[in-house]
């Protein structure tokens, strides 16, 4: 198990020494998309996005935030279960060049087959532990499509300063801490 | 009777149960924590680190701050208790702004967010009457996290204990890491299809580590926690001695011909608050 501080955009470098169990903390940017994010983004030319997917994480969360006066507040922000965007996710990797993704819960081969095709690691961060994550995001940058989807559906992009601690569930070489697990789950 | 001050009550019960977890709870997880070591280990204590941020901010513990539902057990003395439906459901509108709560209530046709967290049935209120002049209301927020993992089944009656054995432990191993364990789960057993899933989400009221009275009820809520903590699917599902926190079943009398069986998974944040009005309309948050 090793550790790892590093920056977003993740080098290529970074992805590949990377290895289920390893445990990293991230600071740069991330954007939030849930399902239906997810949806409208791969409906859209790449021109059409209005920020650079590539540049930044894919974090799985639906933020509970709070405006006061013309600026928001992040309230409490976890992740989301990632399985719901597991029949998104190789096209979405393919599309955007994400090649870090922060969620909870597993993902399915679909997802595993492209975090190694394209050089791409899925991390997990606590589930429910939305308190601690708010404490490390440092800026709310920006919103896109709040009027369409709402608060909760919204793309958000947040700064985030060492946001972790963050476990390599998935990583870019075909092994998941899931599929460890799995194989030795003993059926009473 | 002043319902407008029984209002602000409801509205901090919502935020209590939000923001804070019962001791119960928080004794299980730093055992837990504890126990666990390596990225177990890490899991929990970023569990057990959120729950001392969210009390010290009065931030929700969790995004999720669930739908909204809640268990009345009502003196049939209390005077005018049929307002109570109002006062809460004005009270779940109040506390998405204050609290705030996320708006989660979502037409499932057209696909319309309320935003106020209310709408037809919501919030989701379950009555029960008592003796006496006190009304007890429970709230138990429940994120979709771990409500995505409630199932029913209708076994055959032959499938027997073992038979729901089998069901509870390979629902909690498909399930793995996303309802947010370590979990604590609710088991209701007989009654009709509906009866036995509100017998467990009934049986979430009950403290961790509290059993059943029954004592075979009792040896089988031991059981069925070590068959699941034996699987070693652990902590947020990567590995660990730490499954669930908890197993309550809850019973009632089934047909000859059916044995159906109600599974409701809650996460880690075993959300729980309640609340006493009084008859003269004084009302405390526990």
């Amino acid at each position: 198990m090793a550790k790892y501080n590093l920056n977003i955009p993740l080098k290529k470098s970074d992805v590949e020494k990377l290895c289920v169990g390893d445990v990293i903390f991230v600071s740069g940017d991330v954007f939030t998309a849930r399902d239906t994010a997810h949806k409208i983004m791969l409906e859209k030319d790449v021109f059409q996005i209005p920020f650079d997917p590539s540049t930044m994480g894919l974090y799985h969360c639906g933020p509970l935030m709070r405006k006061s006066k013309d600026s928001w507040e992040v309230v409490s922000a976890g992740p989301t279960t990632s399985d719901r965007m597991d029949m998104f996710e190789d096209s979405f990797i393919d599309k955007f060049g994400v090649n870090l993704i922060i969620g909870k819960g597993s993902m399915g081969n679909k997802t595993k087959k492209a975090l190694q095709k394209y050089i791409c690691v899925y991390t997990l961060y606590t589930g429910g532990a939305g308190a601690l994550a708010a404490d490390k995001i440092q800026e709310v940058k920006n919103v896109y499509w709040l009027k369409e989807l709402g608060m909760t559906e919204a793309v958000w992009i947040f700064k985030v300063k060492n946001f972790g601690p963050l476990v390599v569930a998935i990583d870019s070489h075909g092994k998941s801490i899931y599929d460890q697990v799995k194989n030795k789950i003993k059926r009473g | 009777m002043d319902f407008d001050k029984i209002k602000l009550g409801v509205v901090e019960l919502i935020k209590k149960a939000e923001v804070e977890l019962p001791d119960d709870v928080i004794v299980a997880l730093k055992k837990a924590y504890k126990s666990e070591e390596g990225l177990a280990k890490i899991q929990l204590k970023n569990i057990l680190d959120n729950i001392n941020i969210a009390k010290k901010t009065g931030r929700p513990l969790c995004q999720d701050t669930g739908v909204q539902t809640f268990f009345i057990k009502a003196g049939v003395d209390f005077p005018k208790v049929g307002y109570l439906k109002t006062v809460i459901t004005d009270a779940v509108r109040i506390a998405t702004e204050k609290v705030p709560l996320r708006p989660n209530t979502v037409d499932p046709f057209t696909k319309f967010n309320h935003t106020d967290n209310v709408g037809d049935y919501i919030p989701a209120i379950t009555w029960d009457f008592t003796d006496g002049s006190d009304v007890f209301i429970t709230a138990i927020p429940k994120g979709a996290g771990s409500e995505n993992m409630s199932k029913l089944v209708m076994l055959r009656p032959g499938a027997g204990l073992e038979g729901i054995k089998d069901f509870v432990v390979n629902e909690i191993i498909n399930a793995g890491g996303n309802p947010c364990p370590p979990t604590v789960i609710g088991v209701g057993i007989g009654g009709g299809a509906d009866l036995a899933m509100k017998l467990g989400k009934t049986a979430l009221l009950r403290p961790v580590g509290v059993r059943h009275h029954d004592k075979k009820i009792a040896d089988f809520e031991r059981e069925l926690i070590k068959n699941i903590n034996d699987t070693g699917i652990g902590p947020m599902g990567i590995g660990g001695k730490t499954t669930v926190l908890d197993v309550h079943v809850e019973k009632a009398p089934r047909h000859p011909a059916s044995l159906p069986v109600g599974l409701v998974v809650q996460c880690w944040a075993d959300r729980r608050a309640t609340m006493i009005i009084h008859s003269n309309g004084s009302w405390e948050v526990k």
